[in-house]
Order: C-alpha cells, then sequence, then structure tokens
C-alpha cells in the first residue's frame, strides 16, 4: 500500500492508533482523526515520530458539514482517499428498559450513520480510480450481543449488513468493503474493568487473554492490501476465539 | 470546438465502452447501451466535470437517454 491515501477515523488512541500507526508502516499516508484538537496533535505527533507520512485531523463524524470539508482538506493536501477505516465509535451503556432516546441515538449517529456518511463521501472518487478498500470496524457485541449494550450492538451489527450491500453495490469497480469485528482487546475501555470483570471475561476467551491493538491493526493491513484483492464481504473475527463464524 | 451533444456521445461511449456510433440520442443509456445503475451514476459525474456542473440527484435520475443529457446540459450548464 505504498503511499495510498488512508483515512482512519477516531485514530488518537486504542485500535484507532494501532491501525493508522501499522498502516503507515506498510507505506501508506495516513490522515487519522480525533474529536479534539490535542487528539489531533497527538496523532500528528505518533506519526512523524514513526516517520510516518499523514497528519492528524479534527472531525466529529457525527457533523456531515465537517465530514465534507474534512475530505476537502486531504484532497488539496494529499489527494483522494483510497483506502477508508471506520473506527471511531463510542459506547452508551444501559440496560434497554432504562435506556433513554438520546443514548440510542447518539451510539446510531456515531457508530452507523458515520460510516454510511463517510462511506457515501469516498465512494465517489474510488469508484472513478476503479480502486478502493473500505473497512469498517465491528465488533464481536455485534455477532454475540452483551449486556446493557442493546444500542451499541445493534449499530455494530447493523455495520455487517451494510458492508455486505456495500460490497455487492461497487465490487464491480475493485473495491471492496470488509468488517472486522475485534473481541476484548487491551484498550482504555477493558483496562478500566476490575480484576474480577477481566478474569470472567477472559474465561469465555479460548487464547486465555485479552487481545492487543497491534493485533487487530494487523487484520486491517491485511484486507487494506493488495494481496486481499479478492475479499470482500467478509468479517474477520479478531477475538481469541472467543466467537467463531 | 465540438458541440454539447458530440462531447456527450463521447463521454457516454467512453464511460459505457460502445462505439461512438451506437450512441443515438434516441440511445437509452440501460436499455440500449448496456448500463447498470452504477453505470448511469457514473456517467453522471463524468457529465458533471466535463461541464463543471452540479447535477441534483432529482435531475439525474430523469436523465436516461443521450437526448436527455443534451437537454438538461443545453439548459442547465453555461458552456
Amino acid at each position: 500500500m505504498q503511499n495510498r491515501i488512508a483515512l482512519v477515523t477516531g485514530a488518537s488512541r486504542g485500535i484507532g492508533q494501532a491501525i493508522a500507526q501499522k498502516l503507515g508502516s506498510h507505506g501508506a499516508i495516513v490522515i487519522g482523526t480525533a474529536t479534539t484538537q490535542a487528539g489531533a496533535d497527538s496523532i500528528d505527533q505518533y506519526l512523524s515520530n514513526a516517520g510516518i507520512q499523514g497528519a492528524g485531523s479534527v472531525l466529529d463524524v457525527g457533523d456531515a458539514d465537517q465530514v465534507k470539508s474534512t475530505f476537502e482538506a486531504i484532497r488539496e493536501k494529499f489527494g483522494e482517499v483510497e483506502i477508508l477505516v471506520n473506527n471511531a465509535g463510542i459506547t452508551r451503556d444501559n440496560l434497554l428498559v432504562r435506556m433513554k432516546d438520546e443514548e440510542w441515538d447518539e451510539i446510531m449517529e456515531t457508530n452507523l450513520k458515520s460510516v454510511y456518511r463517510l462511506c457515501r463521501t469516498v465512494l465517489r472518487s474510488m469508484m472513478k480510480a476503479r480502486y478502493g478498500r473500505i473497512i469498517n470496524i465491528s465488533s464481536v457485541v455485534g455477532a454475540i450481543g452483551n449486556i446493557g449494550q442493546t444500542n451499541y450492538a445493534a449499530a455494530k451489527a447493523g455495520m455487517f449488513g451494510f458492508s455486505k450491500s456495500l460490497a455487492r453495490e461497487v465490487g464491480s469497480r475493485n473495491i471492496t468493503v470488509n468488517c472486522v469485528a475485534p473481541g476484548f482487546i487491551e484498550t482504555d475501555m477493558t483496562r478500566a474493568l476490575s480484576e474480577e470483570q477481566q478474569q470472567s471475561l477472559i474465561q469465555h476467551v479460548p487464547l486465555g487473554r485479552l487481545g492487543g491493538t497491534e493485533e487487530v491493526a494487523s487484520a486491517v493491513a491485511f484486507l487494506a492490501s493488495s494481496e486481499a484483492g479478492y475479499i470482500t464481504g467478509s468479517t474477520l473475527h479478531v477475538n481469541g476465539g472467543m466467537y467463531m463464524d | 470546438m465540438e458541440n454539447v451533444e458530440q462531447r456527450i456521445k463521447k463521454i457516454v461511449a467512453e464511460q459505457l465502452g460502445v462505439k461512438e456510433e451506437e450512441v443515438k440520442n434516441e440511445s437509452s443509456f440501460v436499455n440500449d447501451l448496456g448500463a447498470d445503475s452504477l453505470d448511469t451514476v457514473e456517467l453522471v459525474m463524468a457529465l458533471e466535470e466535463e461541464f463543471e456542473c452540479e447535477i441534483p440527484d432529482e435531475q439525474a435520475e430523469k436523465i436516461n437517454t443521450v437526448q436527455e443529457a443534451i437537454d438538461y446540459v443545453t439548459e442547465n450548464a453555461g458552456n
């Protein structure tokens, strides 16, 4: 993917950061987005530390105008996006009986509608180029569900159907659309859990440990590579065997 | 300078991979020239680029034949 232009949303930390670094290490020019200027600055920092071409950019994926202006800025400075990784996501956990409309809507807006919006924006240039790689970061929770996460699971499962449909629509233009579904990965989100909670999680993982962010990033890098050119509409599960498709 | 009709026929031929002489004014992109739905979207994108205009989706949906494209461009694009 030498000199291919990659956009990774939610890249200031965790899985998104690992993806941005991995794609960069394979030679891609990487634009990483974060919701805050501090986040964008830290992306700038780790990219330049690693000698990766690219930049951090402030973007709220829930804001249609910002999505538009971000793509325009990328086009001007770097060119057209050829690899899109929809990684940005949030949680608003609650039991369904207590869930508020806002908690449902925020998840749908940030985790699912953003995927529709970014894909739609990037498609024109990908169609014209007859090349594109779209990778949507879903979750094991989208496949097996989780207590307190009806909203999150619905959005993550929605990505599967979305990706399969889009894969059919644009396959003839040499654009592939796939999902990567991480299981329990060592991030700020899982570090916040108690030792007891972590242990009980690990009991359900045949490999007996949490995953590393770079292990998710490797799967993304594979799907973004030319070697993965005949894979589309698929989900790559990176979950230590917790769920087997 | 080629006129609008010639420019459009050239784009249609290129975009749909047909010979220019097959592209008649009354040709329907889908029924006569073998375009699928994504081809018609790309065709509109190519027209937008050639004539430096933006064709709104609800207008684009009404452009189904070469003549309809010529009419739209003649009425709406400056050049």
